[in-house]
């Protein structure tokens, strides 16, 4: 057996112990329009109980990425688990809060009708919602301070309520793992503020917290693991290994001023 | 009037309208959420290759045949569609237009060549339905609606319109959460386990299914308006899911009805002799809804004001 | 009986109609052609659908006033009045409520379509109501064409076409990039109104020949058929003027040939067919060669995924993967790679290295854009170039601290 193939053999032994404990596992994710590729051979693995930014250019292919892993969007080629099994099997331990743009939000229906949208898998078809229920519901949105807006039309809500209602109804789902698609895209700084105590909290008790994030300068301040990706990954880590001068660059090309590189990798 | 004109002459094809209106707006409501309306318009056009094919298989003009053919046309159109959406990099509109006048012409032809003498399947017919003739001669007053005979006389387009009027209720009903969440936020139903694709089918072939049923009361075109006029009025009057499906049982109700009545009544208060097609007052009836619900409807404006 | 058809011998009626069908064809595919690329093709079913009770009115106008109803000039000018308030309704549905377009559209369709039909039926009561001529309109009737009717379907064409050309680069424009237009200089507003108003024009035209029912196919089919076969938007009108043209002329001539194949129904499914050989037969975006091209893509980002994991070491999820790399001889069935494979694998690596560097540098920004997964740097770059990104990933990294 040749020195590789024993490399090889090691290798897959450490890798699957790794995969196992993931809340995330991705491996070769490919996911193309045509045939230029928007993801490409993409590999991820995020750690338990972490909150990891994803992030790069415009057009990296973040939101594709989490779609894709998710199954919203068919890949071409991938492999995802969620603590090492297959993502259909765990899908009541995994919450998404989607772009709040995705979203007709004068679509007839109020600020807890969303919330108690998390708890379909509870629910069912047929179920009445219960007093537990409608309590489940008035925590989440206790919780994101929406508290008052609970019979409000969606469509009278401004950004940043948008968005708090969207994380209530993940948090009504009382999931493991929360995966955010720009969550503070719009929003006003109050809100910006009450979303990541939220998030903090969900670390704390635990759970596992993904966001695609547009905002460099905050990176280190909300997350402790990050993952640059622009159509390959270029970086994964904590914050101190992957975020830094050099990843940026490679990761933003010509796109930032060296001395915004700086600045942004030697904050905080 | 007296019941024993009423009951023979104008019960049933009124109750036929009502039905065949009902179970059209039900699902129309979710079709308007999902910017679909237009889905209505093609649904319309290939239920007569279906129902012709269907037809020409079984040689005779019975109900479930037609069902099963109006709504294998309407998958077919669905798979089509799509095909030529992914393929071509097509906009949905085209893709649509392209699939069903196409089954449309195809429909016609067919219909042309087929011997036509011992059936009513016509052209005209097809197109504006037949409402008018739906009576019950069998009747002689309200007591009927207790006599065995007599109700054995009743149109079988009222038990077949009853039928698919109880589905699509169920249907609404039954499936009312996964409508709802998937017509507002797909990705989020998506990620929660929800078969979203399949349930887009399920709604398009309850559609197709309410479509070919009404289509012996008014026709295939006039069933568009059926699909989209009382939902988006209903939809201009209230920011409640449940509201707007309410009120779109009401317009449909009130456009069978008036429209009936105006069809058949109409131009004997204006002096003239013989009735107005029935459908086609329908229609009109619905639009005026739809007209005055966008001149004064509270929430007209939604989100825009 | 075809032949004789297609080389216009089977009469005077025939060859009106023949002729009279490959201009409605060339109109409508070379107009259909910018709402289609304006995304808003079923607006010319509201239109067409919208003529309906503009006829009724015209004709009931036409009696009473002692001339004879069916005169086709003035039931196609009802036709086009009430068809372009219907187009106000639609714009007035879509702008003035939360209603979206498509809901507008299938709304004024249908009950304009509804109220044509109620006129249609007031008509058939009416003394002087033959209306059997009125009927025709719906789904076209050519037996007993006249050759004033076919100079007005030529004429009104003929004008269509030019009216279109003309306008065709503002409307281009617009179709392609609204924004961008308006911030040219253009009235975006009025361009898509005359687009419609000339779709209008078309629809009206060819209610004789072919009805206001099918009368969108001419309008929809060609310029969506057009599509498979150029990417070029000049190219696209041209190409479905020709189609349009093509099956008018030939459906007119199939429908002449035989008894019993009307003639609105034989062209559009000469379209049709035409549409489905693109779609199966087109290279560029037909089923077969976007099938092919797919699988041959696919197997190319799996092969080199897997060749990427076998140098580094890592395990191959996919079964797909796995079998491919063993049917080229790359891997074996545990997932150890070959000799080749080996080579194959170091190789994969080596250029997914470089890519990595090149991607980073600033110099090399260009290059770097037409990055895919797959091509191999060594067929764009010099071998100098190749040698500096190979001692850059030889180099040891800097240590931020």
């Amino acid at each position: 057996m040749t020195a590789l193939n024993l490399a090889t053999q090691n290798g897959h032994c450490a890798q699957a112990a790794n995969i196992a404990l993931s809340p995330l596992a991705i491996r070769g994710l490919t996911v193309s329009y045509g045939e230029k590729p928007a993801i490409f051979s993409v590999d991820m693995t995020v750690q338990p109980g972490s909150m990891t930014a994803i992030i790069g250019p415009n057009g990296a292919g973040k939101s594709t990425l989490l779609k894709a892993a998710l199954g919203i969007i068919r890949p071409l080629s991938g492999h995802v688990t969620v603590f090492g099994q297959p993502l259909d099997s765990q899908r009541g331990r995994i919450a998404y809060v989607p772009q709040r743009a995705s979203v007709d939000w004068d679509f007839p229906t109020t600020v807890l009708d969303v919330v108690l949208m998390g708890l379909y898998r509870e629910l069912g078809l047929l179920r009445m919602v219960r007093g537990e229920h409608r309590q489940t519901a008035a925590e989440a949105l206790e919780r994101v301070g929406m508290s008052d807006f609970a019979n409000r039309q969606i469509g009278q809500l401004s950004g940043g309520q948008q968005q708090r209602v969207f994380l209530a109804r993940a948090l009504a789902q009382k999931a493991d793992i929360y995966l955010l698609d720009e969550p503070f895209a719009g929003v006003d700084a109050a809100t910006e503020k009450a979303i990541i105590a939220v998030l903090k909290s969900l670390k704390a008790e635990g759970k596992t917290v993904i966001a695609v994030h547009h905002d460099l300068a905050t990176v280190e301040q909300y997350f402790d693991h990050a993952f640059l990706i622009n159509t390959r990954p270029i970086a994964e880590g904590t914050v101190a290994e992957a975020f830094t001068a050099e990843t940026l660059q490679a990761a933003y090309g010509g796109r930032l001023a060296t001395a915004q590189i700086d600045r942004l990798s030697q904050a905080g | 009037m007296s019941g024993a004109e009423f009951v023979p002459l104008s019960l049933t094809p009124l109750l036929i309208g009502i039905f065949a209106a009902i179970a059209c707006a039900l699902p129309g409501n979710f079709l308007v959420l999902r910017r679909q309306a237009l889905i209505g318009d093609a649904i319309s056009h290939v239920v007569l290759p279906g129902i012709v094919v269907a037809f020409l298989l079984t040689g005779a003009v019975t109900a479930w045949p037609m069902m099963l053919g109006a709504a294998g046309a309407a998958l077919i159109s669905v798979v089509l569609i799509e095909a030529i959406r992914r393929l071509g990099q097509i906009e949905t509109g085209a893709a649509m237009g392209v699939v069903f006048t196409a089954m449309f012409a195809g429909g016609v032809l067919l219909l042309e060549r087929s011997d036509t003498s011992s059936v009513h399947l016509d052209v005209e017919h097809a197109l504006m339905g037949n409402l008018e003739s739906l009576i019950w001669l069998e009747a002689t007053g309200w007591h009927s609606l207790l006599d065995g005979d007599a109700l054995a006389g009743l149109p079988p387009e009222l038990s077949r319109l009853a039928v698919v009027l109880l589905l699509v209720v169920l249907f609404t009903w039954i499936f009312w959460r996964p409508l709802k969440i998937s017509t507002f936020d797909e990705g989020f139903a998506q990620v929660l386990g929800m078969r979203t694709g399949l349930l887009g089918i399920a709604l398009v072939m309850i559609a197709a299914i309410a479509a070919v049923a009404a289509f012996d009361a008014v026709g295939s075109i006039i069933v568009i308006a059926m699909f989209i006029c009382p939902p988006a009025a209903a939809r201009l009057m209230t920011d409640s899911l449940g509201r707007q499906v309410a009120w779109s049982v009401v317009f449909a109700a009130l456009s069978a009805t008036l429209g009936y009545v105006f069809a058949g009544y109409g131009p004997l208060w204006l002096g003239a002799s013989d009735s107005v097609s029935a459908a086609g007052m329908i229609a009109t009836i619905s639009g005026v809804i739809l007209a005055l619900t966008a001149l004064f409807g509270p929430r007209r404006r939604g989100m825009m004001a | 009986m075809l032949l004789e058809a297609l080389t216009l011998q089977l009469g005077y009626n025939a060859t009106l109609v023949a002729i009279g069908a490959m201009l409605l064809g060339i109109a409508a595919g070379v107009t259909g052609t910018f709402l289609f690329l304006r995304k808003r093709a079923l607006v010319s079913d509201a239109i067409s659908h919208a003529t309906l009770p503009g006829v009724g009115l015209a004709f009931i106008v036409m009696v009473w006033f002692g001339m004879d109803g069916r005169s086709l000039i003035g039931l196609l000018i009802g036709s086009a009045l009430s068809a372009w308030v219907g187009l106000l309704c639609v714009q007035w549905l879509s702008n003035r409520t939360r209603l979206s377009e498509d809901s507008a559209i299938g709304a004024v369709l249908s009950v304009f379509f509804g109220a044509g039909v109620v006129l249609l039926t007031v008509i058939q009561g009416m003394s002087a109501g033959r209306q059997a001529g009125l009927d025709s309109l719906l789904l076209g009737s050519t037996a007993g064409m006249l050759f004033s009717d076919a100079i007005l379907i030529a004429v009104g064409g003929a004008l269509v076409l030019a009216l279109t050309l003309v306008l065709r680069r503002p409307m281009s424009l617009v179709a392609f990039d609204s924004d961008y237009a308006a911030a040219s200089g253009l009235n975006v507003a009025r361009i898509d109104l005359a687009t419609m108003g000339l779709v209008l024009a078309v629809t009206v035209v060819g209610l004789k020949i072919v009805g206001l029912i099918l009368i969108v196919a001419l309008l929809i089919i060609p310029p969506v058929t057009a599509r498979f076969w150029t990417e070029r938007t000049e190219r696209v009108w041209l190409i479905a003027g020709g189609l349009g043209g093509l099956s008018g002329y030939v459906g007119a001539a199939i429908s002449a040939s035989a008894p019993a194949l009307p003639t609105g129904p034989i062209i559009v499914l000469v379209a049709f067919g035409l549409f489905v050989l693109s779609l199966l037969f087109s290279p560029a975006r037909g089923v077969l060669s976007s099938v092919l091209t797919h699988l041959q893509y696919r197997r190319s980002v799996h092969r080199r995924q897997g060749l990427l994991a076998l140098a580094q070491g890592q395990p191959i999820y996919e079964g797909y993967t796995l079998r491919l790399l063993q049917r080229e001889g790359l891997a074996r069935a545990d997932g150890v790679a070959t000799e080749e494979g080996q080579a194959r694998a170091a190789k994969a690596l080596l250029d997914e290295k470089r890519w990595e560097i090149l991607r980073g540098l600033q110099a090399h920004k260009a290059t770097a854009a037409r990055y895919d997964g797959l091509t191999n740097l060594e067929t764009i770059l010099t071998k100098d170039q190749l040698r500096d990104l190979d001692t850059r990933i030889a180099a040891p990294r800097e240590v931020t601290p």
